[in-house]
């Protein structure tokens, strides 16, 4: 149960969240409620073709229906210079099709209407002669020689995007050489989509007599997208305001710019009126920005003892027509480098092919500190297989392997720094929480009777919180972010930061960081993002970023706010300052505790009494450039059952015990876990973006994306042990991906284990009960 | 065409396209805007309101088809200043991260504790399966629902 907002020393209690005020009221206001006066609205056409040439495009009859204002098409961009825009991975996409389509649902024309109906029903009219080409689905045929090159634009013609490496090659292959076993594994990882439950959308407010472009948009970080569209557009950057409003859930999804954005703000632009685009769903599930759809090859070597020696990892990546990722610039393939996870290769090598198919475009972290899910998965699922090869209990082989406490900080084989860890506790804690020992005597009984039960380990290590400013950049900005800090005369505070939360929950828990800091109450602070008018500078909210860096930067404004604070305590207790102590509420002479005054009153001095020679006002603002990144982990198990009449699997316990280092806020991090759990479950059994040999999208809406409902959503029992980061100021590491990163696995492997008296090894994802049933009959055990 | 709805008690009239969706007259007609779209195809339940007491996905509801009739939206919840126990539940749960599917999920289980005063787990997932939510795993939505329920009965009792 929540804690009040009243609550003091707030940091680590489960403080009631400030945001549900409005929501449980229906007062939230998202992107699709802002109206503005004289708004249009803008609906796209989109192709019918994964590839194809585009003959001609006739707008005339959309254009002479009634209430129409406008029709855009790749040509009137092109005029323009803007029918191409850059995307944050340093590749370039089509906003309107010119010559060519490549991949269905692209965006080839836009009309701008009175009413959203109204620019459906001319959207319908616009006609579009296409000429069909053959489409080029597998990545892997997109290599070959003869495959249709996709992007004739690239200089020169591949359909090779990039090729990346980390690692020791040569060492790792003689390692694999050497060792006495080697389990070879091919793990694919297939396309998804995070779909949040709001859809993207913006509203572009453009006022031709001053310049002033103000754009609404269900963003994650709006800051970015400002520089983005200066870039773009070409409106100077202080004349762009962007306002992201409540967003309903972004998992990734509402981090890049989208076509339909651009086609409103070059409307809005061009008719001087506010332009609305919100997309369907469909729209959303096909058209902007898939995750994963990387194929994944892994050798793993062990000597006979089970203790690893050596990991190599070939991938191809498929980003679609346009590689509209939104990884750091140096992170072509993200962070897949942390595919070595928890364990102690002395050697490893990864490499990874980026790969154009006719797919809608993208690779978005979903939920993930990007490619850290694929790299999880890979990593987790690559134990189970060796496991299985040693006949070893996964839980032995990984206590065998574990990075060791001591050897923190941990130099990986493939160049990361892990700040902290304790594996073993953190697996031993889940092993107790679930009752391991005794699980496996249950199964060992069930399988004598012929029962399918299994037990899945995930012991995952997540790399968040880009990042640090020598390494990380988007477009060449730093990945620091900010916090601003006003505290009012009456101690009251206005916080506003560089990120943009989408339901974590934000407005509290940094309220509470900031409280904890200040001798305050959450109740005291009020957090604001997403207005680039006020808040500082910052990269946005994802990738776990927002409390490794901007939930940094509000502790140690807090921290130079307080110092400020110390100073004027000094003053007004007539007393040097070395003689001031703080005692988490209120400053007071040493050894005189009663004799204190609270950071309300040395506010008020701030404003009314400040100290001869000190400027008055007391204000913070940091722009914190994090030494690291965070290392979040943990220890997943999970128990599932599998019904041999019916193929259903049925997850009877999962236990998840997280380390995401000094905890802000019990319940919220709780209610982060059961979410990430949840896409998890869903990427493991439901949900997949699949294409037929044509590119036709077979999953452009929630009858054919299996999204979970409460019904199949299992049961979440969840556990923690703190391991603090030590470059953190608070110790904290950020947790919203982890569950997803790491659960995946951790089911599959259940699933498997269940299955391995088979003499199953491996099933591709999700694991839809047709494929256990294809399993169950041909292995003649099905009832 | 003209329509008369009883909206959160109050009788409303308005001239609408006769494809209009309820959603939509709720939303752009009416300015309640806590009713949500999500994914247009009766799927997500984000549009969920009570048409006579019984839930609906008012994207797939046309606008006449509530002539005469009365609708309960999420702003109709809260009474004289009080949140009804649902409401209260919700954020003593942490049953609502996003809130993008808040209001359909508490008029979902309104219509569930009309039904049914004491739910089992069991049948609050069940009553919430046409009700998606990408944030919080259900888990304290459920566990909202019946808390909701425990301090209802109380009241009544």
């Amino acid at each position: 149960m929540a804690l009040e907002l009243s609550e003091p020393r707030p940091l680590g209690k489960p403080i009631r969240r400030k945001e549900d005020a409005r929501l449980i009221r229906g007062q939230g206001r998202y992107l699709d409620d802002i109206v503005l006066p004289g708004m249009l609205h803008l609906a796209l056409v989109r192709s019918p073709y994964a590839h194809a040439r585009i003959r001609r495009i006739d707008v005339q009859r959309a254009a002479a229906l009634p209430g129409v204002h406008l029709v855009l098409t790749g040509q009137d961009l092109a005029a323009a210079g803007l029918a191409w825009m850059p995307t944050l991975a340093g590749d370039r996409q089509m906003v309107l099709a010119v010559d060519k389509v490549l991949f269905q649902y692209q965006e080839v024309a836009a009309v701008v209407a009175e009413s959203r109906a109204l620019a459906e029903d001319a959207a319908a009219l616009v006609e579009v002669d296409y000429e069909p080409l053959p489409a080029v689905v597998d990545p892997y045929r997109a290599l070959e020689p003869g495959s249709p090159i996709l992007r004739e634009d690239r200089d020169p013609p591949s359909n090779r995007i990039f090729h990346w490496e980390a690692g020791d090659r040569a060492a790792t292959e003689a390692a694999l050489a050497r060792s006495a076993v080697v389990v070879r594994e091919t793990v694919r990882m297939p396309r998804v989509h995070p779909a949040p439950l709001e859809p993207c959308g913006c509203i572009a407010d453009y006022q031709r007599a001053t310049g002033r472009l103000t754009w609404y948009v269900t963003s994650q970080a709006p800051h970015a997208h400002r520089t983005v569209l200066a870039m773009v557009a070409g409106i100077p950057e202080h004349k762009i305001r962007v306002v992201s409003p409540d967003v309903g859930g972004g998992f990734g999804n509402k981090v890049p710019v989208f076509p339909g954005y651009v086609a409103a703000i070059v409307a809005a632009m061009r008719l001087n009126r506010p332009v609305k685009w919100v997309e369907t769903r469909t729209e959303n599930l096909t058209s902007t920005n898939f995750a994963r759809d990387y194929h994944m090859t892994v050798e793993i070597g062990a000597d006979a003892d089970g203790k690893v020696t050596a990991l190599k990892v070939s991938t191809i990546a498929d980003h679609g027509a346009f590689d509209a990722a939104a990884d750091p610039t140096r992170f072509p393939a993200g962070l897949f480098s942390i595919v070595t996870g928890s364990y102690d290769f002395p050697v490893a090598f990864a490499e990874v092919d980026g790969v154009y198919t006719n797919k809608a475009p993208g690779g978005v972290a979903y939920r993930c500190s990007f490619r850290v899910t694929e790299a999880s998965f890979l990593i987790e699922r690559a134990m189970q297989s060796l496991a299985l090869r040693l006949g070893m209990d996964p839980v032995a082989l990984r206590l065998k392997n574990f990075i060791p406490p001591e050897k923190f900080p941990y130099h990986s084989p493939l160049g990361w720094t892990y700040d902290s860890g304790n594996y073993r506790a953190t697996l031993e804690r889940a092993m107790e929480r679930i009752g391991y020992a005794a699980l496996r005597q249950e199964q060992a009984e069930r399988r004598a009777r012929g029962e399918l039960m299994g037990i899945g380990v995930s012991t995952f290590t997540e790399i968040v919180g880009a990042g640090p400013s020598h390494t990380f950049d988007i477009l060449g900005i730093k990945m620091f972010d900010s916090c601003e800090l006003r505290v009012h005369p009456t101690g009251k505070v206005l916080a506003r930061l560089g990120t943009r939360h989408q339901g974590q929950g934000h407005e509290t828990t940094f309220a509470q960081v900031i409280a904890e800091e200040l001798g305050l109450t959450a109740d005291d602070v009020l957090v604001e993002e997403g207005d680039t008018d006020t808040a500082p500078y910052g990269l946005g909210t994802y990738a776990s970023r927002s409390t490794p860096t901007a939930g940094a930067a509000a502790a140690v404004a807090a921290r130079r706010v307080r110092d400020k604070a110390r100073r004027i305590a000094a003053h007004l207790l007539e007393v040097a300052e070395d003689d001031v102590e703080w005692d988490g509420t209120r400053f007071h002479p040493a050894g005189t505790p009663a004799r204190g005054v609270t950071m309300a009153e040395v506010a008020l001095a701030a404003y009314t009494n400040p100290p001869p020679g000190m400027e008055p006002g007391l204000e913070g603002t940091v722009y914190y450039d994090p030494p690291n990144l965070t290392f979040p982990n943990g220890a997943y198990l999970c128990v599932v059952d599998i019904d041999k009449g019916t193929s259903q699997v049925h997850v009877r316990r999962f236990v998840a015990v997280d380390d995401c280092g000094t905890v802000i806020n019990p319940m919220v991090v709780e209610g982060q876990i059961h979410g990430g759990l949840t896409e998890g479950f869903a990427i493991a059994f439901l949900q997949e973006i699949a294409f037929d040999e044509q590119g036709n999208c077979l999953a452009p809406n929630f009858m054919e994306y299996l999204v979970p409902t409460a019904v199949e959503t299992p049961q979440w029992e969840t556990d923690r042990t703190v391991t603090p980061s030590p470059h953190h100021p608070i110790g904290a590491k950020g947790v919203g991906e982890s569950p997803n990163v790491g659960s995946p696995a951790a089911f599959v492997n259940a699933v498997i284990d269940a299955l391995a008296p088979l003499g199953v090894t491996h099933l591709d994802i999700p694991l839809y009960p047709w494929k256990i049933w294809e399993v169950l009959h041909e292995r003649g055990v099905a009832e | 065409m003209e329509i008369a709805v009883t909206v959160n008690g109050q009788l409303r009239r308005a001239d609408v396209e006769p494809r209009t969706l309820l959603v939509y007259l709720l939303r752009e007609t009416f300015g309640l805007t806590g009713t949500h779209v999500g994914c247009d195809t009766t799927h997500c339940g984000a549009c969920t309101v009570l048409l006579d007491e019984v839930p609906v996905k008012s994207c797939t509801v046309l606008a006449v088809q509530a002539d005469g009739s009365s609708v309960m939206t999420v702003e109709g919840l809260e009474t004289d200043g009080r949140l009804h126990p649902l409401q209260s539940a919700f954020s003593d749960h942490h049953g609502l991260q996003c809130g993008y599917c808040t209001p359909g999920m508490l008029m979902a289980a309104w219509a569930l504790l009309r039904e049914t005063p004491h739910p089992q787990p069991a049948e609050i997932r069940r009553a919430l399966s046409g009700n998606l939510c990408r944030c919080t795993g259900y888990q304290n939505i459920v566990e909202a629902v019946a808390d909701a329920a425990q301090r209802m009965a109380q009241e009544v009792g």
